[in-house]
Formats: C-alpha cells, sequence, structure tokens
C-alpha cells in the first residue's frame, strides 16, 4: 500500500490502486482532493498544477508510486490552517477567476514563483506562469494579482528598466 | 454554494435539492403552491399571495429571496455560472431593489424548477435583459412585505417607511427594524402585485455599476469542488463513453470481453443511441472504479465501426469548393437593396476580395461531463451544462420519464463559450446510468472532447465594393459560403441576415448564398454568427477605406449615416448612434491618429450584435520575421447600465483575448469526418507571455441593460488584422495567423 505526505498529512492509498495511475487522478478520486482538475491529460494546460517539495509540477504526468515520500500540496493545502495566502486574497480582491476551472492551478504556480522571487518582474511572472492556459484569458488581472502580493501594481512593474527592454 | 460539499461528504441527493430550494427552506406548504402553475413572476411574485414562515430556517418572500432570523439573506440565482459572472450580477439585481446589505448576503445556485423560475439557461449574452425586469421586481416585492411588515408593527403607513442596508427605517419617529426581525412577519404579508412595484430609478443605485467580486471566488481560491466534474456519491462509479470518430459510424463489435476483464472495469456495453448528435449517437461504455481505470480501458478498447453511414466531410476539399462556388452568383439571394448593378456600373472604383476563416472547437477547460443516478424511478442529474432546462426536457423525452421524474442540479461550469448549450453529454450520462446500478459520473477524456464537439463552422466571403469619384462607398456585394445539414437551412453559425451591417446601412447592397453539405455537428460559438461575419466584413470595410485613399475611422462613421435607432424600440437592431459612440471612444482611448514607429500599427473595428455595441483598437507591430506583437487592445463597449463593473469588464478583457487567441491559432482540420486535432497540443490556447493588456471603456447610456458575454469577441480578429495592414502593408483575408508564417 503507497503512502503519500498530502498537505502535511500522511495518507494511504487503497492496494487496488494502480502505481503508474497519475498523482491528479489519485487525488481527485481517492483522497477526495477536488481543487487540481483535470484539463488535457498531456502536462499542456496546468489545471492540475501542485507542488511537489515546493515545486510546481503537473500531477497528471507524475505517477503515484513516484509521488511517494514527496512533499505534496494542493491547493487545499495552501491556505495555513484555515488563513488564506494573501495570494489567495489577492486573487479574491482582484475578482481573478471567470469560470474558476484553471484558477487551482494557476494559484500554485505562482504560490511556487513567489517563494523562489518574491518580486517578480513581468518577464519572471510570463515565464513561470505560461505553462498555465486560461480558457477564460483571465491573465491580466492574474497578473496584477502576483504583483500586488509583492507590493506592486502592474502598471509600477511594467515602469521597471528591464520590462521595458523586454518589449 | 456548499451545495457541492454537501454532495461530497454527507448528503442525500433529496437533502442536496433542499439546499437550493427555497420552497423547502421555507414552509412545506410554499412547495404545494408551485405546484399550481405558472411561471415564476406569475406565481411567485402574484399579488395576494402569502407565504408563512419556517421557524428557524429563514422565511421564503418569493423565489428568489429568503430572509432569516440571523439577518442573512438568501437569494437563488437560476441561471448556469459558466465564467460570465451571472450568480453575482443576479444577485446583485435582486439586492439593489431589496436594499439587502451586500456583506451579509448569500447566494445559492436556485434548483432547476421550469414551473417557478421558467426555461433557465445562459447562452445568447441574454441571461440579464432577459431576467432585469423579473429580478429587480423579485427584490423590489420582497422589500415591499418587508416595508409592510415593519408598518404594521408601528402602525404607520407603509409610505412613511424606507429601507436601507438590510433595514426598514421609519425616520419621523426614529425607528428601525431589521430585515431579520422582520423576516417571519413579512412573510406573512399579502405579496404586492409585481407589475405595479415601485422600482428604484437609476441614479439612486448603490450597489448596480460598481465594482463587486465573485460571490464563489472564496471556493475557487481554495479549491472546493463546486464545478461537475467535481461531483461525488456515495457508491458512484466512473464511465466513459466512445463514439465513432466520425460522426455518423455505429458499433459493428467491440472487444467488450477483454476490457470487462480489465482491473477496475465493471462493465462495458454498447449504446446504439437515438441517432441525434445532439443526444445520443451510438458508441461504448466503459463503467469503472475509478476516472483513471475508465480512461485506461478506453484505450484498451477495440471497434469496428460500421461507417457505411459515417461523415465523409473534408475541410481542405470544402475551402476549395468554396473558392469555385465563390466565383458565381449563389444560390440564394438573402438581401438586395437598391440597384446594386447600377452601383457598380456607376463606380469610380471596386474592390473585390476573398475572406475565410476555419472550423473551431470550443476547448473549453472542463471538459464534458455530467454525474447521472437511477433511483426509485426518478434520473438525478448533475450537470455543468449551459441549458439545464432543455436537458431536463430531453432525458424525460430521451428515457420516456414523466418530467417530474428528472431531477437536474446544475453545477458551477468550467467553461461554456456555447459547447454546452447542447447537452448531448447529459443524455449519454443518463442513458448509461439507466444501465448501471449506481450513480455514475460520465467524464470525456480531452481527445474525445475534441473529436465530439459542435463546431464553430468556417464560412467564406466573397466580397465587392463600390466607391464613387468621392471615396464614398456606394454600393456592397457579399456572396457568402456556408455549410447546410440537411440541403435546405444554413448550419448554427451560418445564418448571415439581411439584417447585418453594412447592407442594413447601405442604400445599394446585396447578400448572397452558396451552400455545401456538412455532416460534422456545428453549433454555437461565442457570438455565434458574429465571430466570423466581423472579421471577414470588418477587414473588407478597412481595404474599402485603404482604397478610397480615407482615414479609416472616418469612413467606418460616414458608413453609419445619422445618429438612429434602426427598428426604434427593437434591442436587437443597430442603433448607429450608440455605434458611432464607441467606435470615437476606442478611437480616442487608443490614441487613433498618432505617430507611430515604423512597423507597428493600429487597427479599428466595431460590431453589433447581442444588443451590445463595441468598438475596439488593437496595437501591433510585426517584425521582419512576421513576429506579431499585440501591444495593447483598447475596447469601449455600449451594453446600457453596467450591472458588475468587474464582471463587465472582465468579460470584455476575456473576450477580446479569446478572439485573440483563435484568429491567431485556431483551426480544425476535418477529414474523412474525423477531426484531426485532438488536444491543446495541436489546439494550442493564447498563453499569458502573448497576452496583452485589455483596456476597457464603457458608454453607460440609459438603455436597458444588456449581456457581456460575446459582443467584445467579435470585432477582435478585424481590429488585429487592420493593425496588421497598417503596420505592414500585408492583408489578412484568411485565418488563424499561425497558418501564414505569423507567430506571436
Amino acid at each position: 500500500m503507497l503512502q503519500l505526505q498530502v498537505n502535511g498529512q500522511a495518507r494511504q492509498v487503497d492496494s487496488d490502486v494502480d502505481p503508474k495511475t497519475p498523482l491528479l487522478w489519485v487525488l481527485r478520486d481517492h483522497l477526495g482532493l477536488d481543487g487540481a482538475k483535470y484539463g488535457c491529460g498531456i502536462g499542456q494546460c496546468g489545471a492540475c498544477t501542485v507542488h511537489v517539495n515546493g515545486k510546481a509540477v503537473r500531477s497528471c504526468q507524475i505517477p503515484v508510486s513516484a509521488a511517494a515520500s514527496q512533499k505534496i500540496t494542493t491547493i487545499e493545502g495552501l491556505a495555513n490552517n484555515g488563513q488564506l495566502t494573501r495570494l489567495q486574497q489577492a486573487w479574491i480582491d482582484l475578482d481573478v477567476a471567470q469560470c474558476g476551472y484553471c484558477q487551482a492551478g494557476q494559484l500554485m504556480s505562482a504560490a511556487a514563483l513567489l517563494a523562489v522571487k518574491p518580486h517578480p518582474t513581468d518577464t519572471d511572472i510570463d515565464q513561470a506562469m505560461s505553462g498555465n492556459l486560461c480558457r477564460c484569458a483571465t491573465y491580466g488581472r492574474i497578473k496584477a494579482a502576483i504583483h500586488s502580493v509583492s507590493g506592486r501594481t502592474t502598471a509600477e512593474a511594467e515602469k521597471e528598466p528591464i520590462h521595458v527592454a523586454g518589449k | 454554494m456548499l451545495q457541492e460539499n454537501k454532495i461530497r461528504f454527507d448528503a442525500t441527493p433529496s437533502q442536496l435539492f433542499a439546499q437550493a430550494d427555497p420552497a423547502k427552506i421555507g414552509r412545506r406548504g410554499f412547495l404545494k403552491m408551485a405546484g399550481a402553475g405558472g411561471l415564476a413572476l406569475a406565481f411567485y411574485l402574484r399579488p395576494g399571495s402569502a407565504v408563512a414562515a419556517a421557524p428557524g430556517a429563514g422565511s421564503p418572500l418569493n423565489a428568489y429571496v429568503v430572509v432569516a432570523p440571523d439577518e442573512s439573506v438568501t437569494i437563488f440565482a437560476t441561471n448556469p455560472e459558466i465564467g460570465q459572472g451571472i450568480k453575482t450580477a443576479f444577485a446583485m439585481i435582486i439586492a439593489e431593489e431589496l436594499d439587502a446589505d451586500w456583506s451579509r448576503v448569500k447566494v445559492e445556485t436556485a434548483s432547476v424548477d421550469q414551473k417557478r423560475y421558467g426555461n433557465q439557461s445562459s447562452g445568447g449574452s441574454m441571461s440579464i435583459p432577459r431576467n432585469w425586469d423579473t429580478l429587480r421586481r423579485a427584490g423590489a416585492t420582497a422589500r415591499a412585505m418587508l416595508v409592510a411588515a415593519a408598518a404594521d408593527e408601528w402602525k404607520v403607513p407603509a409610505a412613511e417607511c424606507s429601507t436601507e442596508k438590510s433595514t426598514v427605517i421609519h425616520a419621523a419617529s426614529g425607528r428601525k427594524l431589521s430585515y431579520g426581525a422582520l423576516a417571519i412577519k413579512a412573510s406573512q404579508q399579502v405579496m404586492p402585485d409585481a407589475s405595479g412595484v415601485p422600482l428604484k430609478e437609476r441614479k439612486n443605485y448603490k450597489l448596480l455599476g460598481s465594482r463587486v467580486t465573485g460571490v464563489d471566488n472564496l471556493q475557487v481560491v481554495t479549491g472546493k469542488p463546486l464545478f461537475g466534474i467535481d461531483v461525488r456519491l456515495p457508491g458512484m462509479l466512473y464511465a466513459n463513453y466512445t463514439k465513432c470518430p466520425a460522426v455518423g459510424g455505429k458499433v459493428s463489435s467491440a472487444n467488450l470481453d477483454e476490457v470487462k476483464a480489465l482491473p477496475g472495469v465493471k462493465d462495458a456495453f454498447v449504446l446504439e443511441g437515438n441517432g441525434r448528435q445532439e443526444e445520443v449517437m451510438p458508441g461504448v461504455a466503459v463503467i469503472a472504479t475509478s476516472t483513471w481505470r475508465a480512461f485506461t480501458a478506453k484505450k484498451a478498447l477495440k471497434v469496428n465501426w460500421d461507417q457505411s453511414q459515417a461523415s465523409k466531410d473534408n475541410s481542405t476539399q470544402a475551402a476549395a469548393r468554396a473558392l469555385d462556388l465563390s466565383k458565381g452568383p449563389g444560390d440564394h439571394v438573402i438581401a438586395n437593396v437598391g440597384d446594386v448593378d447600377a452601383a457598380f456600373e456607376k463606380a469610380a472604383k471596386t474592390v473585390e476580395a476573398f475572406y475565410e476563416y476555419p472550423f473551431l472547437c470550443h476547448a473549453t477547460l472542463e471538459p464534458m461531463n455530467t454525474t447521472a443516478w437511477f433511483h426509485d424511478g426518478t434520473m438525478e442529474i448533475w450537470s455543468p451544462t449551459q441549458a439545464p432546462s432543455r436537458g431536463l426536457n430531453q432525458v424525460a423525452a430521451l428515457l420516456n420519464l414523466p418530467e417530474d421524474k428528472v431531477i437536474v442540479h446544475q453545477t458551477r461550469v468550467g467553461g461554456g463559450f456555447g459547447r454546452r448549450g447542447t447537452n448531448d453529454f447529459i443524455c449519454e450520462a443518463a442513458s448509461i446510468a439507466m444501465k448501471v446500478n449506481a450513480p455514475v459520473k460520465l467524464t470525456w477524456m480531452r481527445e474525445d472532447d475534441m473529436a465530439h464537439d459542435f463546431h464553430r463552422v468556417a464560412g467564406f466571403h466573397a466580397f465587392k465594393g463600390a466607391l464613387d469619384a468621392k471615396g464614398k462607398l456606394t454600393g456592397w456585394q457579399d456572396h457568402f459560403i456556408t455549410f447546410t445539414p440537411d440541403g435546405k437551412t444554413p448550419v448554427r453559425g451560418g445564418d448571415l441576415s439581411a439584417s447585418e451591417f453594412p447592407t442594413n446601412v447601405l442604400a445599394n447592397a446585396r447578400i448572397t448564398r452558396s451552400m455545401m453539405p456538412l455532416m460534422i455537428p456545428c453549433g454555437s460559438w461565442r457570438a455565434p454568427g458574429s465571430n466570423g461575419f466581423a472579421y471577414a466584413i470588418e477587414g473588407f470595410i478597412h481595404e474599402l477605406a485603404v482604397a478610397a485613399g480615407r482615414d479609416h475611422l472616418e469612413f467606418r462613421l460616414e458608413m453609419l449615416g445619422d445618429p438612429r435607432w434602426l427598428k426604434p424600440g427593437d434591442p436587437a437592431s443597430l442603433n448607429t448612434g450608440r455605434a458611432a459612440g464607441v467606435i470615437k471612444l476606442a478611437a480616442e482611448k487608443a490614441g487613433w491618429g498618432k505617430t507611430l514607429p515604423k512597423g507597428r500599427g493600429m487597427g479599428l473595428a466595431f460590431h453589433f450584435c447581442h444588443l451590445g455595441h463595441v468598438a475596439e483598437v488593437a496595437e501591433v507591430s510585426v517584425d521582419d520575421k512576421k513576429k506579431l506583437t499585440v501591444h495593447r487592445i483598447t475596447v469601449a463597449a455600449d451594453i446600457g447600465p453596467v450591472v458588475n463593473l468587474s464582471g463587465a469588464e472582465a468579460q470584455c478583457q476575456g473576450a477580446a483575448l479569446d478572439g485573440l487567441s483563435t484568429m491567431f491559432g485556431h483551426q480544425i482540420d476535418i477529414e474523412n469526418g474525423r477531426i484531426k486535432q485532438s488536444n491543446y497540443a495541436d489546439y494550442p490556447l493564447l498563453r499569458m507571455r502573448s497576452a496583452p493588456p485589455v483596456d476597457v471603456h464603457f458608454i453607460q447610456s440609459d438603455y436597458s441593460p444588456t449581456g457581456m458575454g460575446e459582443p467584445a469577441l467579435p470585432p477582435v480578429a478585424a481590429a488585429v488584422c487592420n493593425a496588421i495592414f497598417a503596420a505592414t502593408g500585408e492583408r489578412v483575408r484568411r485565418l488563424p495567423l499561425s497558418k501564414l508564417g505569423y507567430t506571436i
């Protein structure tokens, strides 16, 4: 029987689960964690993004056997004891979501970016977030929400020399 | 809002139903009254109706509003939330007239109940215009009952009372009572005549027009189960359904025994279907213990298809045929205004061009899915659909069940774009559930989703325009080539009409049509028809302006003529004054006419559809390797008074970028009746790094408010292509750009 470390808890995976099952489907169908979403199954859309050892990864591309003994965080575990992160609060306040289906994946990619770059430039954000599709195209507000957490507006960030040079 | 949590953890389906049912939240008798018939407004807002309270649980004042002693106000939002923000917008409209304290408002998704709410659907940007009046009156009648209860308590005339933030105030005596304190008494009041209840003047709005964040935002950012794909019931099984890749194919044989022997597979069986593309086509269902087991089994499934009646459609051949057809006059005259032949004979200059755009799929990020459970003689369904009322009717007819034996719960929808206006996935799930003695969740793989869409139809326009010596447009001809499923009527999205601009404003204009056969199903795709027409028509208008040697903005405004409403009072008809207003505003905000560096250009387009007037300006540059950079898109829209500024702005931004994503990189190819694209790898959506900022400006005119889900999409493609011409001199008459060597 496989054991996973998910959101700080040890979770047993039923023995009838094929070890080749992607982590995404174990989270959703067996552990009752539906925040990570199925969009493409081929690592193209990012809707299934979770953290493995703090890095944003596509959970549809990892067999559950490879995730055992790794530290897994899903959108359900992003808040600390029910206290929303500033990033989640920014997502609410800037009214980022339209349909909302991709947003768990977007948040996990953004959180992983901010963990290593607390003050990302537009280019940093583009690079970190371009693996996550949003069919409703909420990209402008996603970018603004990430900037707001780092204490800036998108307009302020746009004034940075590195960004202008990037254009 | 917590409905889906209940599904997962502890509720039976009937309790679940109660979660979203004001009648059951209130007293039992309320439900009996619902059985008396009539539509929501006709019954629930009927004058003289009295509603008694249920202790503790809150008091329904009508089908939309429940006020509870704890000061919460629960508002029931009737239409599917597909990302257009309707759940928030509907609640805002009711709360405004109710003078509810928004911070105490809870918004629940309403049950699907035709007797109570009429037809519940989200499509055509019609939710706001169709429900605006009903929702205002729902709020206003509930408010009047609260006021009547307070007036009764204080023994003062109701007219002396005012309301503010969930409180009734009697200013003369300085007395106040909260809505919570009045809840029970209010529900015992006689319901006033909804058609006569006073409504607020726009200048007194506090909530409407402000920036309000989505009512489900907290659930979204914490990953709560909200969507159809998140539904889980005790003992639930998981299904996948495999249909012939070429529509119309039937199952000859399949390795069912092999599939049934696979681990985790509970059953595999053939459905004959009813032969209706929008309901159930033949295929093989696999029932398994998990989604992954069902998907894995699908890969092992081998079906021999009888393809004698299957589609042989070929999109490449159709495009070549359309070009041939375009040289003829067209089979059918759609419009013939004035004397077009004379206009061309007298013309100082004529311009001709052939425009084409491809088939598209919807690619909603949440693939089609539905959970269905046949129990106790009832088919109970949880579905992310845009058309739950129709879904209920379809399932009842399909399974030969009375309509009161079909229950449809609407879930949040992970993207609609028109795809989920068609309920094939509900009909399939219900058909499968009839053969499975357990709740069953049907989930399509992404590949199923792309193979079995209801596509945006490809279109072809052979244009001819006449200019006089002053460079004025004096004649217009559009031979439109589309497809037909039956040889008689065009497919959805192929219904170009005589009311289309500029035929509706010009003295001499002719539209003719030719149709080619098509078996692949087509359906509504965000701004059906308009999403292609606007690209072609607005591009050709720019060509005419260039040929006339005139500024596009000035030429475009001249075409509109004097400000007038073409059919006064009809919101579906163009208002040239509103059109000119948004065109000028977009141009001004974008800095139209300013000097731009070499390789950079601006393009303009306007389109009227779905009752909305929208103009857009794109600023782009193109380098010598055809790398396109879209610097900014400026949107100006007139949809009357904006309900939720945050939501309306988001719809404009999303629609503009959806349009850009599509015109840049999307094309569905059909070969031997099969869709060649299968996933996002060969149908690439716009990514953040290529998404420009979108500036949005509204003209909040005094016309009745209309929807914003669609009308900001159609102008984008033409605005970008016209900007490419301004930047490079290269005219784009065929989409997508990625097929013409552009990169983004």
